[in-house]
């Protein structure tokens, strides 16, 4: 299929990236001193959670961005922008509402100055190759989100990339559509197909990946590098009940939760900073409270397996881990190799009444988290018991970026008020210890 | 949904207005000073010796009506070009953005009849003894009422681009020239296009200023409506006056129906929400022009002319900000361009206040403060009064879809109506019952502008969720409790967008309203629309130049101090859905 004597296609050295605006060296890492290669004729998975970094890993090697230090190499040159045979397919499908599918498709093409009929041609043919016959006249508003997401594949296949570059390109559609798109695209590529020589995807999902991928990379987060590689050598079609896939996906969950052996001091649980400048995630209280209610019940009685957790609750890792992680970062559970363990606080929490679990949610959020114990403090100690927002969001922003900054001020906007710890009016936007009489 | 005469571009807490509002508001008011400067230079034009008389003949008024709209549609072109220019220079260039944007927004700020007066000469001037001068300056009055809310509108489109759609015209490669044709402009045109008809009625509005100009001794009356409306005041003639109405009202009607609904329903594809939308608009003549074979046919070669312009590789040269520059270097640019910026900035204002202050004093900048006090007195307690008898009455109609159906295009078309035609009825009522001025001719500033406020909150009771009603039905809150806590909340983003325009078309319509004329009789109020419109007839420079920039500060503290918190609230706290 090709040529693999002439090295890897691509390869990703030392790359780094940091929040913008941090011009320091001290500025939190998205991505940390980062590489890899790709060579011809693989599906790579990057693999890893919300916020480390894999999306923007993609958005380098397409040459979307420029990373703050290190290169990616091209068929043996840097590349400084998007180069000629790198296509990329969107989570969002990104499609021209203004276009119809046919005009979608050669839009590449022209912008390549590609003669009008020879684009007429390709587009047909990769229309006819995705299986999208028959709607070339059609708007992307009248097609449903897997016909949308062909558009997105015929798109970056008419181009006849050596790269195909997919960014969680089935992670917004239904099962059963992403599975239908899932064996497609698997068919096509095991049939030689498709005119592409490698891709690289990211996704979250675990069993996505063992099912589609030649290799893992599983990222970890804060700051994003890649924790292990792992080949997957399961022949195509894979059967998700296999044994051997399904140890797969376990190891592969026992890696994600393994804790960070990080030895700063004070660093607690999988969130990146420490003490006040710690990231929070916002998860619902009643995530939270259903988490422990489920894990404290039977079968599982105070311990689960997360893999067999997430698939009966129906969630993505993303949504698992974070409830899971949290519930770790208040000692109400422990996290080891893909399991969670409820402790004896989080057994006491499961049984008691909504005021005594308040009560103890509170406790432990001013014992565990030392952003809602600040604002608790500064508030005892005001005569007036007021302090405004910005005060605690300025602090925050010497240690994250404002969408994290506000993203970790709203956890602790919601945590502290289900632990009746402080108020929050958003009209003034201060805290106060008053609550309304 | 945007607000014609007043756009903010940021909803952020802090509303003060900065030293860039300062820069902005002392180079435009210098622009102006250097254009009357100039214009003085320039030999007095002789009255062009071709402009025929007026004829106030019924059968000319067609002919008028065709004149009038060609030369609304030519500012509408010129407005078009400005905004597709200005606002991709504002939205690209971070430098040129911290200048263009505050100017923009002082320019929304400028009485429209203000720009009249400054340029009429200068137009004059530079085509001496021919009509063409006239012309220009009339399609520039027009203009000038048209391009301030497209440039906004299409600025902030460039700026919210889809980001997933903006990295795959990236990835594509497409030249700038070509993002901007195939992303951009595509993705803008919605708002655009809706933005273009609220200029179309704000143009009208000032048409009939426009066509008849006075130059010292001279007046020329460009064939128009608004010149047979003007001779039609001056001779008393109620009926002629009463057949421009009638022809105003045709000629809306026409472009309506012939230009702006096949335009409108055009657009809709491309709107960006990639779910099959309910789609409202529909259109009889774009139905026929694509259903009939040959009009596609020859409209053919035109959309492949237009494909191959948008298409070219033209690589636009990168306007500042870009990203081969050092960060020293470019902090140093910065601060070189902010110095320069500041000094012609300084000398503008330097320029404007010693020509003002050549032949007016303290006591005339305290009297025109005064008297904008006492026009700002009367926009705000009128908009009050409309809000108290509008609101209960378009929250009725929009409750009950079958009224609101018929309704809601009436209002939008009284609001689309110059009101200012109307306004010489009003003075034979103040004559004919010894009136006070005062009083009664405040109510001409809301006359026009009360519909915004109707078709709004119209809009926003017939969106009001049906699930939120049945649960105030269902615990059975009514009275005032219902006011209060259901629907006023629900429909205030509604009607604070209404109200925002309502206010910016009344401090445009002071200028009119408060100095009206009828034959040889004059009818004035106290404030500062008054004392501009008289400053222009008498072309005493100094004191419009005065009068209007007064008048321009107070619309923007007004509108920032007011309107934007009002309109941030609204968006944070009581948008629905």
């Amino acid at each position: 299929m090709l040529d693999e004597a002439t090295g890897p296609l691509l390869e990703v050295r030392h790359v780094s990236q940091r929040y913008k605006g941090g011009q320091d060296d001290d500025a939190p890492a998205v991505l940390d001193d980062l590489s890899t290669t790709l060579s011809g004729g693989e599906i790579v998975g990057l693999l890893g959670r919300s916020g480390c970094g894999k999306s923007t890993l993609l958005r380098i090697v397409s040459g979307l961005i420029h990373p703050s230090s290190g290169e990616v190499v091209y068929r043996g040159a840097p590349i400084k922008g998007p180069a000629d045979g790198i296509a990329m397919v969107f989570q969002s499908f990104a499609l021209f509402p203004w276009l119809s599918v046919l005009e979608n498709v050669e839009l590449g093409l022209k912008a390549l100055r590609v003669p009008a009929d020879e684009a007429r041609r390709r587009s047909l043919a990769a229309i006819d190759l995705i299986g999208l016959d028959g709607y070339e006249s059609a708007y992307p508003k009248e097609l449903s989100g897997g016909m949308r997401q062909r558009v997105g594949f015929a798109r970056a296949v008419v181009t006849h990339p050596n790269i195909l570059l997919m960014d969680e390109p089935f992670s917004a559609l239904d099962v059963l559509t992403a599975e239908t798109l899932r064996s497609d695209l698997i068919d096509l590529w095991c049939e030689g197909r498709l005119p592409i020589k490698t891709i690289l995807m990211v996704t979250h999902n675990i069993e996505e990946a063992v099912l589609m991928c030649d290799r893992i990379l599983v990222l970890s987060s804060h700051p994003g590098r890649i924790a292990s590689e792992i080949r997957v050598t399961l022949p195509h079609p894979r059967n998700r009940l296999d044994p051997e896939f399904r140890q797969l996906v376990d190891n592969i969950y026992a890696l994600m939760t393994r804790r960070p052996t990080s030895k700063q001091p004070g660093k607690e649980g999988a969130f990146p900073g420490t003490g006040i400048g710690m990231v929070l995630p916002r998860v619902s209280t009643n995530s939270l409270a259903g988490l422990v209610e489920e894990v404290a019940a039977p079968p599982y009685n105070g311990k689960a397996d997360l893999p067999h957790l997430a698939d009966s609750l129906q969630l993505e890792i993303d949504e698992l881990f974070p409830i899971a992680e949290t519930l770790q970062l208040l000692r109400f559970a422990e996290l080891e190799e893909g399991d969670i363990k409820l402790t004896s606080a989080g057994r006491r929490f499961a049984d008691a009444e909504v005021d005594a679990r308040k009560k103890l949610f509170g406790d432990h959020l001013l014992a565990c988290v030392p952003l809602a114990a600040r604002i608790k403090r500064v508030l005892d100690e005001r005569p007036s018991h007021h302090a405004p927002a910005s005060r605690f969001r300025e602090e925050l922003e010497d240690y994250m970026s404002e969408d994290y900054a506000e993203k970790t001020l709203r956890a602790a906007i919601n945590w502290g008020r289900y632990g009746e710890l402080y108020a929050y009016d958003e009209d003034a936007q201060a805290f106060s210890l008053e609550n309304p009489a | 949904m945007a607000s014609k005469f007043v756009a903010f571009t940021s909803l952020g807490r802090r509303a003060l207005p900065n030293q860039w509002d300062v820069i902005a508001l002392s180079l435009i008011f210098g622009i102006f000073v250097l254009i009357v400067h100039a214009s003085r230079g320039m030999v007095l034009p002789l009255p062009p010796p071709d402009t025929a008389p007026i004829s106030l003949d019924y059968s000319y008024l067609p002919y008028y009506a065709l004149r009038t709209t060609m030369r609304m549609f030519l500012a509408l072109a010129a407005s078009l070009l400005f905004t597709l220019t200005y606002a991709t220079i504002a939205a690209k260039s971070r430098r040129a953005e911290v200048v263009l944007i505050p100017m923009l927004d002082v320019l929304q700020s400028v009485p429209i009849l203000g720009f009249l007066s400054f340029t009429v000469t200068f137009f004059l001037g530079l085509f001496p003894g021919s009509v063409l001068g006239a012309e220009c300056a009339a399609i520039f009055a027009i203009f000038t009422s048209q391009a301030w809310n497209m440039a906004f509108s299409f600025y902030q489109s460039l700026r919210t681009v889809p980001s997933d759609l903006a990295e795959v015209s990236e990835g594509f490669r497409l030249s700038p020239w070509q993002k901007f044709w195939q992303l951009e402009t595509p993705f803008a045109v919605p708002a655009l296009i809706y933005n273009m008809m609220m200029s179309m009625s704000g143009g009208w509005f000032f048409v009939v200023a426009a066509e008849a100009i006075t130059v010292g001794d001279t007046t020329i009356k460009l064939p128009g409506i608004g010149s047979y409306l003007a001779v039609a005041i001056d001779q008393r003639r109620l009926d002629a006056v009463l057949a421009a109405v009638l022809t105003v009202l045709i000629v809306i009607l026409l472009y309506d129906q012939l230009i702006f609904r096949p335009i409108v329903t055009w657009a809709d594809k491309f709107r960006v929400e990639l779910s099959a939308s309910q789609s409202t608009s529909s259109s009889w003549v774009l139905g026929l022009l694509q259903r009939t074979v040959w009009v596609r046919r020859a409209f053919s070669p035109i959309e492949a002319a237009f494909e191959w312009f948008t298409s070219l590789r033209i690589d636009l040269p990168r306007i500042g900000g870009g990203k081969g520059e050092s960060p020293t270097a470019s902090r140093v640019i910065d601060v070189v361009w902010v110095v320069a910026i500041a000094l012609l900035a300084f000398y503008a204002a330097w320029q404007t206040i010693s020509f003002v202050s050549s032949s007016l004093s303290w006591h005339d900048l305290l009297e025109t403060m005064g008297l904008t006090l006492i026009t700002m007195l009367r926009v705000i307690v009128l908009l009050a009064l409309a809000s108290l008898v509008w609101v209960p009455i378009a929250v009725w109609i929009g409750l009950r879809p079958a009224v609101a159906e018929r309704v809601q295009p009436a209002a939008q078309f009284l609001a689309a109506f110059p009101a200012n035609v109307l306004f010489p009825i009003a003075v034979i009522g103040i004559l004919a019952f010894h009136l006070d001025p005062d009083i009664w001719l405040s109510a001409l500033i809301i006359f026009g502008t009360q519909w915004y406020i109707v078709f709004n909150v119209i809009a926003g009771a017939s969106a009001f969720p049906n699930d939120l009603r049945e649960v105030s039905a269902n615990f059975r809150i009514t009275g005032w409790a219902w006011w209060r806590n259901v629907i006023l909340p629900g429909i205030f983003p509604y009607y604070v967008t209404g109200a925002l325009t309502a206010s910016g078309g009344s401090w445009n319509a002071a200028i009119v309203a408060e100095y009206v004329k009828w034959g040889n009789d004059k009818v004035a109020a106290h404030g500062i629309g008054a004392y501009i419109a008289k400053a222009t007839e008498a072309g005493d420079f100094p004191r419009i130049v005065l009068g209007v920039a007064v008048m321009s500060v107070f619309v923007i503290l007004y509108n920032r101090l007011l309107w934007r918190p009002l309109f941030g609230y609204a968006e944070r706290r009581l948008r629905i859905g």
